[in-house]
């Protein structure tokens, strides 16, 4: 049973970690769900082997509660967190029509200006950078 | 008495639904988030003086003895980091009111920054593993609204990033977590400290290096610093000098506390710890240095501090660790008086672009001057915080025979003073300007919004006092650092055995 359950967190696992790796948010969302199970079902599996209660007398065997009690409470804070990605993502859709997480542009741009530096080397004085940016300001208001 | 340290949480969670309630109110709802945040503050300051004379707070949730209840702790190191933060938090708030953008256009702002105080308190005050994941989750969870507050292109993107990867985060947390009860039956940390011990070889290392990972992608330590830079310029200034000034630190202060506590003395990864410092300083600097937004070349320079501290940690002595304790103080002001002053710029300049601002010193004297004191205190110039922080530092490393290390903490000080020329240069001398040739905004006697410079220039006065209170801050330090390191003392007071 327990090596059933190790099998699915690593599965779980793997499975979440390519989904975050994607660029569409959706996609992320949905990794970001699966790694979120992977944890939980293994704070599940760290209860162990079935065993003596701890309150109440000497009657069968109990599963040990706290896990549990942990699992519960980080699947709440997951679930609440993926709610938030989700109208983030919806945010997104609706700013740009788009849910692809995109690259830090001031990165970009100051890769950009390091090209141009080489380019125009003779034109020092033309601020190859500001004029990149006035450009993508003037494509996304 | 030892009850008493629950407030510092109970109390912002308090405000918050009280802000939520008087919604309706803008000045209602500033009375009662300045009204808490002045109570956290004079209850915190209280605290620090009480632990450093009466010893360890300890006190049991639910009154459940440890390890089986959620234990609260206020050693000395827990308790300074808890009054800064909410010193740092109250002028931040103030700030904010004055600036009034995301403040005055927000309902939501007054509840979601008391909750994020709320939790940056719990983290510094919690003695159980799991509470501490939930903390931090309390306190990110404010933190990604607070992040995305106006929902405008920009921050919806950079919030996109900085969600996923603290989520990730947080996953691996949650997987150490249940590696750790899996080996150990117990999140207790005090009650962790003797178990770990036991363990056998491979599984201790896992879990010391699987808890560096987790508390590094927060701290943004050398590998995992990149979403740093990123999602934080973009921020409402208040905001961004919030998370600037604590939300990493909350990570460092993880960092020290479970390499401290949790990993035995013989399992320490020092050596691991400070190649990743001396790197974290060294990408952090050159980031900076290559960026031509005020924002964004402080962005970096959170990264490059953040190699201080964890130097000190690596040193793994008395002085190394007392040296790191003085750096993150003198560091929380100092960065978010600089971020309050780079919010000024903008204000006044329109944008904070380097290249499209110029001659704010002819036009607005106090705010260069506000800006000059935390910026060389930052690089490490004599008279200021940052120096003696630094000293304490560099001499920690010399006696512990660390040359490499303390070599780079000095060039990437010097790298951090001509970062901050550059910024001196573009934004406070030329020709006065603002934005496309536009006029400087100036207003009022102080040329900028009256409450948001005092803010700032209260921090500004309070790093200045650091350096004049260095001696006894020092010495508290190397008490609380002596805590840290002979973790059998807090081990009894949690567990009275």
């Amino acid at each position: 049973m327990s090596l059933l359950l190790a099998f699915c967190t690593a599965t779980l696992f793997s499975l979440g970690t390519y989904l975050v790796l994607q660029r569409r948010l959706s996609r992320i969302v949905i990794g970001v769900g699966l790694l979120g199970h992977g944890a939980n079902l293994m704070l599940m599996l760290s209860a162990g082997e079935r065993g003596r209660p701890v309150f109440i007398g000497d009657e069968g065997d109990f599963t040990d509660p706290l896990p549990q009690a942990l699992a519960l409470t980080a699947i709440v804070i997951t679930f609440g967190v993926t709610i938030f990605l989700l109208a983030l993502a919806y945010r997104s859709w609706v700013v740009s029509h788009d849910d692809e997480v995109e690259d830090d542009v001031e990165d970009r741009l100051i890769a950009a200006r390091l090209e141009a530096d080489r380019a125009t080397e003779e034109n020092d004085d033309h601020d190859v950078y500001d004029d990149e940016h006035d450009q993508l300001d003037g494509v996304q208001p | 008495m030892n009850d008493l340290i629950i407030l510092p949480v109970a109390l912002p969670l308090l405000g918050a639904g009280v802000c939520i309630l008087v919604g309706r109110s803008r000045t209602a709802q500033r009375v009662v988030s300045i009204t808490t945040l002045v109570a956290v503050v004079v209850l915190s300051v209280w605290m620090v003086l009480d632990v450093d004379a009466n010893g360890t707070l300890v006190t049991q949730a639910g009154g459940w003895q440890a390890p089986i209840g959620i234990t609260l702790v206020a050693d000395r190191f827990a308790a300074m980091m808890l009054a800064i933060s909410a010193i740092v938090l109250l002028a931040v708030l103030v700030y904010a009111v004055g600036q009034r953008d995301a403040e005055g256009t927000h309902v939501g702002f007054h509840p979601v920054y008391l909750v994020l105080s709320a939790g940056v308190a719990s983290s510094f005050l919690t003695g159980d593993l799991f509470n501490l994941f939930v903390s931090f989750e309390v306190m990110l969870t404010a933190s990604y609204v607070l992040i995305t507050l106006g929902g405008t292109k920009a921050q919806v993107r950079a919030g996109m990033t900085y969600v996923v990867i603290s989520l990730l985060a947080s996953t691996l947390f949650l997987a150490a977590l249940a590696i750790t009860y899996m080996a150990t039956g117990t999140v207790n940390m005090a009650d962790l400290s003797g178990r770990i011990a036991e363990l056998p070889e491979g599984l201790r290392s896992a879990l010391g290096l699987l808890l560096i990972v987790v508390f590094g992608v927060k701290a943004a330590l050398f590998p995992l610093y990149f979403w740093l830079p990123d999602s934080y310029p973009t921020a409402p200034s208040p905001v961004t000098a919030v998370f600037a000034g604590l939300l990493t630190k909350v990570g460092v202060y993880a960092i020290i506390r479970s390499q401290t506590l949790l990993i035995p003395a013989a399992d320490r990864a020092g050596t691991v710890l400070l190649v990743v410092a001396a790197l974290t300083m060294l990408v952090g600097v050159f980031g900076a240095i290559s960026q031509n937004d005020v924002k964004r070349v402080l962005s970096f320079h959170i990264v490059s501090q953040i190699g201080y501290m964890i130097m000190g940690l690596g040193l793994f002595t008395i002085a190394g660790l007392a040296g790191a304790l003085l750096y993150i103080i003198h560091h929380i002001i100092v960065k978010t008086t600089l971020f309050l002053t780079a919010g000024l710029i903008e204000h006044t300049g329109r944008t904070g672009r380097l290249a499209r601002i110029g001659g704010i010193a002819r036009k607005l004297p106090i705010l260069a001057a506000v800006f000059l004191i935390p910026a060389l205190s930052l690089a490490g110039i004599p008279p200021f915080s940052g120096f003696v922080a630094k000293l304490a530092l560099v001499s920690a490393g010399l006696d512990a025979g660390e040359y490499v290390v303390v070599g780079i903490s000095l060039v990437v000080s010097l790298l951090t003073l001509f970062s901050m020329t550059k910024i001196w240069a573009g934004a406070f001398w030329g020709e006065s300007h603002g934005d496309d040739g536009q006029e400087l905004i100036v207003e009022g006697r102080l040329g900028t919004p009256r409450t948001m410079t005092l803010a700032t220039a209260s921090l500004a006065a309070l790093s200045i006092a650091i350096a004049i209170a260095s001696g006894p801050l020092y010495r508290f330090s190397e008490r609380a650092a002596e805590d840290l390191l002979h973790p059998a003392r807090y081990v009894m007071e949690v567990l009275g055995r």
